[in-house]
């Protein structure tokens, strides 16, 4: 016998890995870490993209995954550039010490 | 259930067979070396020093385990285990020959087919970089962490131009699962992907065996442990079974390299030549000749041991040769027989490679892979498209 | 079999994903975002998306992560620093963060219909076929300017990490 798992437990995971991403961008202060939360939303959203394809049987869903997965890499690229120039100019990764657009 | 059975059993096969093939390579390896280098190799250990790999085996188990003290524990333990798992889990979509008969089942000489295998193999050599890059890490160590470095930086930069080497093969077999990679070269050489018509792999063959060698760390591109620099980079740290781990890592590394490119280029298990033109007595001949130079060489003994050694393996082989004239194994045999004397040829040829080329410096190899290889395999995978579009 | 391959990867990518924001040190936060992208791999897999299964793990897993892994180990970060944290945020944060999920929860066991059940298998035109098959027709364009963003992001970062020789 073949049970399987509701469709909505997978939403509700990608819930929940959605709101860890936000707690730890808004909690972390290393920007580094600020930088992966994102990535976990991201992976988050490609989950329910996923689950919704599977739910229309369309493969919609995956190209937009794909195209995600683009864009995050190009936005891992210029984001770790900039990180590495911000250590560079100031010798610091914490978030709240790059802040001389303030003053 | 049988199924489930015949699976176990066949795990269990590759799995004996793929760690004492690893544990060989080593001596072949050595073996090949001192004999480019006009030396003789292992030779104390048992008859041609074949015992070595064992005696390597029990002094890399019973030395002293040390963990660094400022080393991170946990990632300086998890290094090893990620290297040699990620590298062990590529064996199973490898097809090793035909389908056969077992107990009156037919089964494929391959643990699985994925509709994704090529893929699944790409994906877990990109994830082996974590292995190296945090073995380097976490031991705390400048040179190791130079050697990570190093490392990572590396196989970033190669994995390009090997994935778009891969690409062009797949253009002409349209498909990413080995299996069928492997039927669409059905017949000789000629149907091979490197010589197939319209568009001949030889260029796209040559740059992922380079960035083969890349991948896997292997001379000329050793610069992750390059010794005379970095004493022995990212496992300067490591002793006894987690050095170990590395090597089998290493080497199985290797193994899957020359599997792939077989399977991708080679025509995976179809002989060289048609069978109407006798390509299934090629091993029977092979393994005469074998053992007919064994037994020469026995009659006349260099040395005095080998008056014993020379005759049994003589008298061995030339049982293989026999046996390999029998019909039943035939039908199993011969797939599997082209199939590592391909992947036998290839690894012989990542040796001799080490026996022969010198080590790159690092600006090199950087500048070789991001201005000659990958220019040069993005220009194959077009001519490729542009020649399968236009005959197709 | 798949409810428990999915409690058991679901369970490991929400521990991991917890471990992402609560470890202090970047290094061990990157391994577990490895570890909750290896098990969004399986749970795609599951959900019949072979091909994004495994370019999650060739482009996330494979070549994003070891970048961060990379710059983590090239600037040496250490652990984070504990100073100015505000009060509000660690007063509210958690009560906060189970509110939304509570309401979410609630929100897609009302929304979506639960008669949809996942079964490995059933979803079969997640193949790389199918996947080229639209990428190249219906969603020709998007993939083009996708390439220039690529090579948009690849001289940005190039100018951005290049080192000043010429000033």
């Amino acid at each position: 016998m073949m049970t399987g798992v509701p469709l909505s437990w997978y939403l509700i995971l990608s819930a929940v890995l959605f709101a860890l991403g936000v707690a730890g961008f808004l909690f972390r202060k290393n920007i580094i870490t600020v930088f992966m939360s994102i990535e976990l939303m991201l992976n988050a959203v490609n989950l329910s993209f996923i689950a919704f394809s599977y739910q229309l049987q369309q493969v919609n869903g995956h190209i937009f995954t794909f195209f995600v997965m683009v864009v995050a890499a190009a936005e891992a690229a210029v984001g770790l550039a900039i990180i590495l120039s911000v250590f560079k100019n100031r010798a610091t990764l914490n978030v709240d010490d790059v802040n001389s657009m303030k003053y | 259930m049988n199924f489930f059975l015949l699976s176990v059993i066949k795990a269990a096969v590759v799995a004996f067979v793929l760690l004492t093939t690893l544990a060989y390579l080593q001596w072949v390896e050595r073996k090949v070396i001192a004999h480019i280098q006009v030396r003789l190799g292992p030779s104390r250990v048992g008859p041609h020093g074949l015992l070595q790999p064992l005696a390597d085996v029990i002094k890399l188990i019973t030395k002293e385990d040390l963990i660094p003290p400022y080393a991170n524990k946990f990632v300086y333990l998890l290094a090893p285990f990620l290297a040699v798992t990620m590298s062990l889990i590529s064996i199973s979509v490898i097809p090793f020959g035909a389908e056969i008969q077992v107990f009156g089942q037919p089964t494929w000489m391959q643990l699985t087919d994925l509709n994704v295998g090529l893929l699944l193999i790409l994906a877990v050599s990109s994830m082996g970089v974590y292995g190296v890059a945090l073995a380097g890490w976490a031991s705390n160590n400048k040179y190791s962490l130079l050697g990570g470095l190093r490392s990572s930086a590396q196989m970033i930069s190669y994995e390009l131009p090997l994935s778009l080497a891969v690409a062009s093969p797949l253009l002409l077999s349209n498909t990413l699962s080995l299996r069928q990679l492997v039927q669409t070269q059905a017949g000789s050489i000629l149907h091979w992907n490197i010589l197939r018509l319209p568009a001949p792999q030889i260029v796209s063959f040559i740059v992922f065996m380079i960035a083969g060698f890349a991948e896997t760390n292997r001379v000329p591109f050793d610069l992750p442990e390059a010794e005379n620099e970095l004493v022995a980079g990212f496992h300067t740290e490591y002793s006894s079974m987690k050095f170990a781990a590395f090597f089998m890592a290493e080497y199985s590394n290797m193994v899957t390299v020359a599997c792939v490119t077989v399977i991708l280029f080679l025509g995976g298990w179809y002989p060289l030549f048609a069978v109407a033109w006798g390509s299934n007595y090629v091993p029977a001949l092979l393994f005469g000749l074998a053992g007919a130079v064994c037994l020469f060489f026995g009659l006349n003994p260099v040395r005095k041991r080998d008056r014993i050694t020379m005759p049994v393996f003589g008298v061995i082989f030339l049982g293989i040769a026999a046996a390999f004239l029998l019909a039943p194994v035939q039908a199993i045999f011969i797939p599997l027989f082209w199939f590592l004397a391909k992947v036998g040829l290839i690894l012989f040829t990542f040796i001799w490679v080490r026996g022969t080329l010198p080590r790159f410096r690092y600006d090199q190899l950087m500048h070789f892979a991001w201005k000659v290889l990958f220019p040069v395999a993005l220009v194959n995978l077009l001519v490729t498209g542009l020649l399968v579009a236009w005959f197709s | 079999m798949d409810v428990i391959l999915f409690l058991v990867f679901a369970i490991i990518a929400v521990v991991c994903g917890i471990n992402v924001v609560v470890q202090r040190h970047p290094i061990t936060s990157a391994l577990s975002l490895i570890g909750v992208m290896g098990s969004l791999a399986v749970l795609y897999l599951l959900l019949g998306a072979e091909f994004i299964a495994m370019a999650q793990v060739i482009v996330y897993a494979g070549a994003i992560m070891v970048l961060f892994v990379f710059v983590i180990m090239l600037l040496n970060a250490g652990a984070e620093e504990t100073r100015g944290k505000s009060l509000v945020a660690q007063l509210l944060g958690l009560p906060l963060l189970i509110l939304f999920l509570a309401f979410a929860s609630y929100f897609v066991q009302r929304f979506v219909p639960s008669s949809t059940i996942v079964h490995f298998g059933a979803f079969k035109s997640g193949t790389a076929q199918n996947i080229g098959i639209a990428l190249f027709t219906r969603y020709l364009l998007p993939f083009e300017v996708t390439s220039v963003l690529i090579l948009i992001a690849i001289l940005g970062a190039i100018v951005l990490a290049r080192k000043e020789l010429d000033r």
